[in-house]
């Protein structure tokens, strides 16, 4: 796992203080592993839509406010837009590309289509991931808490009523 | 791609970093959580050449105890203390260090303090971050480290206004350690945004130590109400040794507040700012004080 030891990052492999502008990384998402040089200053959230391919996770403010760019770096949620693609190096990140296995919806997803959790769909990804984290290893969990999570993700649409409904109900249909 | 163009590094201890740091001083800056720095990137409201990563560090994460003494690393994350010092709520009877938890959990939103730090929040010194409050209440030592060797910073001298601090820039905050407080410690954290997860319009850090129904040790500051975090040695001063009345209390939350200077701005005017702070700061004490800690449930 600790592959940074010997990507280009290491400074003491690049002279003391050189520094780098242009980093191999080795990163496994969603379960498979990539190794690709990457510029340091590109954003996670640019890598996996630009140079995976992986556009489901959007990018809206590129300054940590909205919560569109949301993915789980090694099972956790965080901003994809505040981190460096040369950060996850060695790291697991996981996308909403990740949660429906085929044409099978996940039962948070299929929640939010029959409890009307979106609209415009673009707040939708980050939203999936915070609620995937605060259920994964919880039942039965308020409404406090839901709206506590949901904070930190802006949804212009829905007014939240109905994403709010969707994650009580996947709290009852996934089974976990 | 938002930011302009830096050299990446990414040392493994600390030593390496304060060396760098000694190296390109001025045109580097320390990258811990990025919830501060990488916005001020992508806007280029910073450009510097350098950036040192130091989330690869050894040693300079993680929550210890040392001889009754609380030591946090730099780099542990705002959510790591969050879930490890909450005491449940407000006032509880904690030995004061809860407080810190309950200031960590006040910091924007869970995804923020996944990867922000509590390094960072010092460093940035934001005066109206919740943690700087916090550490100041508490009395905590700041420690910084450069190549010559090691100091330690009080929170008043460390905090020096809006986003400056006593940091120089070969220096690397590397810990805060907090005292111990003794039995009968009680804190409270309250504060007024206006959304969940928005900075603070006003936040108040107060810590009080009671025995036999008197204040034997206080600490207060505030966030929110000046250029930097606001101590108040004069509120704690005239707790000490007396019984904490209602009375004494919203006289010497009155004292203060004529005395505060904050800054108007969209998120509130000076005049609310000031009247936020009074009865914030008249709530946290009657609750801190409380033996049931009931008074700031309301
Ligand atoms: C949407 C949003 C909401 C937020 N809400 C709040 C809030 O309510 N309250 C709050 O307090 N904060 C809030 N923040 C900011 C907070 O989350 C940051 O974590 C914190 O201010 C900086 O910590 P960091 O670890 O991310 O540091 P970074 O962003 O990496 O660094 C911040 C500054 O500190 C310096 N620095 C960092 N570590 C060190 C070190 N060890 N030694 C020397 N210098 C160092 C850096 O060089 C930089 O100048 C919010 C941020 C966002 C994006
Ligand atoms: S794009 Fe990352 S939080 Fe808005
Ligand atoms: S559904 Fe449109 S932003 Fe949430």
């Amino acid at each position: 796992m600790d592959v940074q030891q010997e990507s280009v990052v290491d400074p003491a492999a690049a002279g003391p203080a050189a520094g780098v502008q242009e980093v191999t990384i080795r990163v496994t998402v969603n379960g498979a592993v990539h190794e690709r040089p990457v510029p340091v200053r590109t954003s996670l959230v640019d890598f996996l839509r630009e140079d995976l391919g992986l556009t489901g996770s959007h990018v809206g403010c590129e300054h940590g406010v909205c919560g569109a760019c949301t993915v789980l770096l090694d099972a956790e949620p965080v901003r994809g837009c505040l981190l460096f693609a040369v950060q996850a190096d060695g790291h697991e990140v996981t996308t909403v590309e990740a949660l429906a296995t085929g044409d099978e919806l996940h039962p948070l997803q299929q929640a939010f289509w029959e409890h009307h959790g979106l609209q415009c769909g673009f707040c939708t990804p980050g939203i999936l991931l915070t609620a995937y984290d605060l259920l994964r290893e919880r039942h039965g969990v308020s409404e406090a808490e839901i709206r506590e999570a949901l904070s930190g993700n802006l949804c212009r649409c829905t007014g939240y009523q109905g994403i709010v409904r969707s994650i009580q109900a996947a709290d009852e249909s996934w089974e976990r | 791609m938002k930011p302009a163009p830096f050299q990446y590094l990414a040392p493994r201890s600390i030593e390496e970093t304060v060396e760098l740091l000694r190296e390109h001083g001025e045109d580097a800056k320390v990258l811990a959580g990025g919830q501060s720095l990488v916005p001020m990137l992508n806007f280029r409201l910073a450009r510097p050449a350098v950036l040192i990563d130091v989330n690869s560090v050894t040693g300079l994460d993680g929550i210890e105890v040392e001889d009754g003494t609380l030591s946090v690393g730099a780099t542990t994350r705002q959510r790591t203390l969050e879930r490890r010092l909450s005491a449940g709520g407000s006032g509880a009877q904690d030995g004061g260090w809860a407080l810190l938890g309950e200031a960590a959990g006040h910091i924007g939103h869970l995804h923020i303090r996944t990867r922000g730090t509590v390094g960072g929040s010092l460093a940035h010194a934001d005066p109206a971050a919740e943690l700087p409050a916090a550490v100041s209440a508490l009395g905590a030592t700041l420690v910084a480290r450069s190549r010559d060797g090691e100091r330690e910073i009080a929170p008043h001298e460390f905090f020096q206004g809006f986003f400056t601090t006593a940091l120089r820039p070969d220096e690397l905050l590397t810990r805060v350690r907090v005292p111990s407080w003794p039995e009968g410690t009680r804190s409270c954290l309250l504060e007024v945004s206006r959304r969940r997860g928005d900075f603070a319009q006003v936040a108040v850090a107060a810590v009080v130590a009671m025995a036999d129904g008197r204040v034997v040790r206080a600490g207060v500051a505030l966030a929110g109400v000046g250029a930097s975090t606001v101590e108040a040695p004069d509120v704690a001063a005239g707790l000490v040794g007396e019984v904490p009345r209602p009375q004494l209390i919203a006289e010497l939350a009155d004292d203060l507040c004529a005395r505060l200077d904050p800054p108007s701005d969209t998120h509130g005017s000076a005049g609310y700012r000031r009247a936020l702070a009074g009865h914030l700061l008249q709530r946290a004490l009657l609750d801190a004080t409380s033996p049931t800690g009931a008074a700031a449930a309301a």
